[in-house]
C-alpha cells in the first residue's frame, strides 16, 4: 500500500468537478502530464485563455475535427507559446480597455513541455517574462522531447538515457546536471515563481489559483511523470512524482516576492536510489555514478533550504 | 479631407497604419524598416492612437504575438525584413492556415550571405508559396493607399487571410516624398471596426491551430488555396472603393504608355518609377515601348496578365532576386508559367537587376529594352541573366 | 466497435483555419478500445475519498447514484493509476478477455 503523504483524505471531492479537458484525447494510457493539465484547467477555471505549445499536449488534444478542450485554447508553433500568449494578453487588454468585449478578467496562461521552455522556446518565455505581461506560463516537465520519441532535453536529470544521448558501453547517458529553470526564471523579477508536481494534486492546484491571481507574470514549474518515456509501469506514474519529491531531486517549494518557502518537506529524504530504481531510463547507472547523483542531490536540496532559511524577500528588504 | 505631406516614406507608412487604428502592434527592428515600428512607437506614446505596443525580443515572437492578438480578436499589425522575414518564416504559413487577418509591411531587402542591409526582393520571394495575399508599392502614395487597403482587405469576411505591403528597403523607406495622407474621418468610413470570425473568449470557445492527419491535409490545403485565389474578387472590389473615395486607381497590373506597344517592360517596386523615364525617353525615340507595373503578386494575376500583354512582341520581366539553380528568376517563371498555354505570347526575356541595392538606371532600362528589341537583337544565351555584373 | 472519427466528407465542409468549435468533443473517440486491463470495483471496501478520480488521466471517473467513484469504460485506458493510488485497495486491474 502506498502512504500518500501532504495529502488530505477526501480534498479531491472538493474540487470543481468540470472536465475543462476531456476525455477522448491520444495521450498515452497513464500520462502524467495529461493528469497534471486536467488538473491545472480546474483549478484556473473557465475565464482562462490556453496557449498551448506543440508538443504532446497538443497533439494528442486537438486532432481535426474534435478538442478536448472546454476552454479556449490557441495552439501556433513549437516555440512561441510564451509570445502568442503575449500578444493574447495585450489583445485582450486593449479590447476589454475599449470595450469591445465583455469587463471581466481572463486569465491568459501559456503552457509548453520542457523542450517548448528550456531549449527551444527560451528566448520567448525569458521575453514574456521581462516584459511583464500578466501570463502564468506552466511548464510541464517529462524531461525531455516526448513527443519526437524521447530525446535528450536541457531538462533530462544527469544521468538519464535519453535517445540523442543513449546509455551503451561508451556512454553513461547524460552527463550534465538539470537546467534551473525556476530559479532563472525567477530573476526575471517574476513575482511568482512556483514548482509542483501531478502527484500532490492539492498543492499543485493551490499554487495555479495563487498565480492566477498575480496580475503580472508568474510561472510554475510542474513535474510530469511520462511513463513511456521513462520506462516506468503505467499504474506507477503518481509514485514516481512522489519519490521525486521524497528524494529531494524535485522538491516542491514557492518563490514569492524572492522569498523561498518549501510547500512540501519531507522530513528526511529518501535515498535518490529508491526513484532511481524504478526507471528503466536509470537502470544502465553503476553504484558510483548513483552516488554521484546523491551527493548532487544533496547539495542541491542543502542549498535551497539555505536559500529558504536567509534569503528575505524584497519587501523586507525595502522597508 | 486627405492632407498634403512631405515625409519619410516609412514614417508616412507608420502613420497610414495609425489610421487603422490598430489595437495591437508587435515588431522588432531592422534595417531598413526599423523607422516603421518606431514611428508607430512614437504615435503611440503621444497618445494619438490607443494600441499596446509590444517591443518583443524577436521576429519571431512579433508575429507569434500577432498570432496570439488576432486570434483573441484584436486588430494586428508587424513590420520587418529580410533576415527578420526568414526568422519569422516558421509561423509565415501558420498566419495564413489559421486564417489570421495580420497585415505586415515588408522593407523589401536581401537575403544574408553576404550580409547586405539595401533593397532586393530575396526576402519576400523566399515566401512566395506561403498563402499571404501580396502587394508591392511604387511609391510613397501607393505605400499609404496600400497599408489602409491591406487592412480591409484582410479582414473581409469572404478573405480572412494575412497581407503583405511589400515597400523597397531604403529606395522607398527612406526617400522623402510627396504624398496625400487621408484623414481619420476618411478612413473610419473606409475602414470600419475589426468584427473577428472566431476570437479566444470563455464566451465562445474554439480551439484554433489543430492537427490534422493525412486523411483531411489535403481538404484543408485545398481550402487554403480557394480562399487565396477567390480574394482576388474582394482586391478588386476594394480598389473601386478606394478609387471612388480617393481617386487612385489600383489595378493588378498598371499599365505605363502600353498603346501600340510592341515591347514592355515588367517591374515590381519603386524600379518602375525608373523604368517610366526610360519608357518616356524611348518613346521619344519612336520606340514603341511599354511599362507594365506588377502591384498584386499574390494572389497573381493571370487573366489581368493575359490582357496586358495583348498585342506585345516582346516582355522583359525585371527580378530583383535570384533562383539560384532555377530556370528563370521568381517572376519570370511566374509570367512564363501563366503564359505556356496561350496561343499567342510575347518572346519574354528574363533580367535580374539591382541586387543588394545596386542602383540601376534610366539608361540600363533603355539598354535592356533595346537589346530585346530590333535595335540590338542580342538574346541571352540564357534563359535568364543577372544584370550588369563584372566579368560576365 | 463504433465508428471513432468521421472526417469531413469535402474540403468546402473544413471550417475556416481548421478551428474547432465543438469543445469537448473528443468525447466521439472511445480511448477505451486501446486497453489490456480494466479496473474491477469493490464497493464494500471503497471510501468515497475520490483519490482515483483526482489521480486518472483520462478524467473518466465519476460518481455513481450511490457515491461510488466509478471508471466510464468508454475512456478507461487501463492504466492502472487508480487501482495503484486506492488508499483501501478497492480496485484490481483485470486483464480483458
Amino acid at each position: 500500500m502506498n502512504t500518500v503523504t501532504n495529502f488530505d483524505l477526501y480534498a479531491p471531492r472538493l474540487v470543481d468537478k468540470q472536465e475543462y479537458f476531456d476525455a477522448g484525447h491520444r495521450a498515452c494510457s497513464g500520462c502524467g502530464e495529461a493528469l497534471a493539465i486536467r488538473l491545472m484547467c480546474k483549478a484556473l477555471g473557465e475565464d482562462t485563455v490556453i496557449v498551448n505549445a506543440t508538443g504532446c499536449m497538443e497533439v494528442v488534444s486537438v486532432m481535426y475535427p474534435t478538442t478536448a478542450w472546454n476552454l479556449p485554447w490557441i495552439h501556433v508553433a513549437f516555440p512561441n507559446s510564451a509570445s502568442v500568449g503575449a500578444g493574447v494578453e495585450a489583445a485582450l487588454k486593449v479590447l476589454r480597455r475599449k470595450g469591445k468585449i465583455a469587463d471581466r478578467r481572463i486569465k491568459v496562461v501559456a503552457i509548453g513541455g520542457d523542450g517548448g521552455t528550456f531549449d527551444i522556446g527560451f528566448q520567448a518565455l525569458s521575453g514574456t517574462m521581462e516584459r511583464g505581461h500578466d501570463v502564468l506560463y506552466v511548464c510541464f516537465d517529462n524531461e525531455a522531447y516526448m513527443n519526437t520519441g524521447i530525446q535528450r532535453s536541457g531538462a533530462t536529470p544527469m544521468g538519464a538515457s535519453t535517445t540523442t544521448n543513449p546509455a551503451g558501453a561508451a556512454s553513461e547517458g547524460k552527463n550534465e546536471w538539470k537546467k534551473n529553470i525556476a530559479e532563472i526564471i525567477s530573476s526575471h523579477n517574476v513575482p511568482y515563481v512556483a514548482t509542483a508536481c501531478h502527484s500532490y494534486p492539492i498543492d499543485f492546484m493551490n499554487k495555479v489559483k495563487k498565480a492566477r491571481e498575480i496580475e503580472g507574470p508568474s510561472y510554475i514549474h510542474c513535474l510530469a511523470v511520462c511513463p513511456t518515456g521513462w520506462r516506468v509501469p503505467t499504474e506507477e506514474c503518481i509514485k514516481a512524482g512522489r519519490l521525486a519529491v521524497e528524494t529531494g531531486v524535485f522538491p516542491l517549494y514557492e518563490i514569492e516576492d524572492g522569498k523561498y518557502t518549501m510547500t512540501v518537506a519531507p522530513e528526511k529524504l529518501r535515498p535518490v536510489e529508491d526513484y532511481l530504481k524504478i526507471q528503466g531510463r536509470f537502470r544502465h547507472l553503476t553504484p558510483d555514478f548513483i552516488q554521484k547523483i546523491q551527493k548532487r542531490v544533496n547539495l542541491e536540496y542543502n542549498k535551497l533550504l539555505d536559500k529558504v532559511e536567509n534569503l528575505h524577500s524584497w519587501s523586507e528588504l525595502e522597508g | 479631407m486627405s492632407k498634403r505631406i512631405g515625409m519619410e516614406i516609412a514614417l508616412a507608412a507608420a502613420e497610414a497604419v495609425a489610421l487603422c487604428k490598430p489595437d495591437v502592434v508587435a515588431a522588432y527592428p531592422i534595417t531598413p524598416n526599423t523607422h516603421i515600428p518606431e514611428h508607430l512607437s512614437d504615435i503611440v506614446a503621444e497618445g494619438r492612437i490607443d494600441t499596446d505596443f509590444i517591443c518583443v525580443e524577436s521576429e519571431h515572437s512579433a508575429l507569434s504575438a500577432c498570432c496570439g492578438a488576432s486570434g483573441a480578436g484584436a486588430r494586428a499589425f508587424t513590420a520587418t525584413s529580410s533576415q527578420g522575414l526568414l526568422y519569422m518564416a516558421e509561423i509565415v504559413p501558420i498566419v495564413s492556415s489559421m486564417r489570421l487577418p495580420i497585415v505586415m509591411a515588408i522593407g523589401n531587402r536581401a537575403l544574408s550571405g553576404p550580409i547586405n542591409i539595401w533593397n532586393d526582393h530575396s526576402d519576400i520571394m523566399s515566401q512566395r508559396d506561403v498563402g499571404w495575399i501580396s502587394m508591392f508599392a511604387a511609391d510613397g502614395q501607393e505605400t499609404i493607399d496600400m497599408m489602409i487597403q491591406a487592412f480591409k482587405i484582410a479582414e473581409h469576411r469572404d478573405v480572412m487571410l494575412p497581407v503583405n505591403v511589400n515597400l523597397d528597403g531604403f529606395q522607398l523607406t527612406h526617400v522623402v516624398e510627396p504624398m496625400f495622407l487621408p484623414d481619420q474621418k476618411e478612413v473610419d468610413r473606409f475602414l470600419p471596426p475589426y468584427k473577428p470570425y472566431a476570437a479566444l473568449h470563455p464566451d465562445n470557445v474554439v480551439s484554433m491551430g489543430s492537427l490534422a492527419m493525412p486523411d483531411i491535409f489535403n481538404e484543408a490545403m485545398q481550402s487554403k488555396d480557394a480562399a487565396l485565389i477567390n480574394s482576388k474578387q474582394v482586391i478588386l472590389e476594394v480598389w473601386k472603393e478606394w478609387e471612388e473615395r480617393f481617386g487612385r486607381k489600383y489595378e493588378p497590373i498598371g499599365a505605363y504608355r502600353m498603346d501600340g506597344a510592341e515591347v514592355a517592360l515588367m517591374t515590381l517596386g519603386s524600379m518602375g518609377d525608373t523604368a517610366e523615364v526610360a519608357i518616356d525617353e524611348l518613346r521619344d525615340k519612336g520606340v514603341k515601348a511599354g511599362l507594365l507595373k506588377l502591384k498584386l503578386w499574390r494572389p497573381f494575376p493571370t487573366e489581368e496578365l493575359f490582357k496586358a500583354v495583348k498585342g506585345l512582341k516582346s516582355l522583359v520581366v525585371l527580378d530583383r532576386a535570384v533562383s539560384f539553380g532555377g530556370v528563370n528568376g521568381p517572376v519570370a517563371a511566374e509570367v512564363k508559367a501563366a503564359l505556356y498555354d496561350q496561343k499567342e505570347r510575347p518572346v519574354v526575356t528574363n533580367r535580374i537587376i539591382g541586387l543588394g541595392g545596386r542602383d540601376v538606371a534610366v539608361g540600363d532600362f533603355m539598354a535592356m529594352v533595346e537589346e530585346a528589341t530590333g535595335a540590338q537583337k542580342k538574346k541571352p544565351a540564357k534563359a535568364y541573366e543577372i544584370y550588369g555584373v563584372r566579368g560576365s | 466497435m463504433e465508428k471513432a472519427k468521421k472526417w469531413p466528407e469535402k474540403w468546402q465542409e473544413l471550417t475556416p483555419g481548421c478551428m474547432v468549435f465543438r469543445p469537448g468533443s473528443t468525447r466521439e473517440y472511445h480511448t477505451g478500445t486501446w486497453r489490456a486491463q480494466r479496473p474491477v470495483y469493490n464497493t464494500d471496501r471503497c471510501i468515497k475519498c475520490g483519490a482515483c478520480y483526482i489521480f486518472c488521466p483520462e478524467g473518466c471517473i465519476s460518481q455513481d447514484a450511490d457515491g461510488y467513484f466509478i471508471a466510464d469504460l468508454d475512456y478507461c485506458k487501463g492504466c492502472g493509476i487508480c487501482a495503484h493510488e486506492c488508499w483501501p485497495g478497492a480496485i484490481t486491474m483485470v486483464e480483458e478477455g
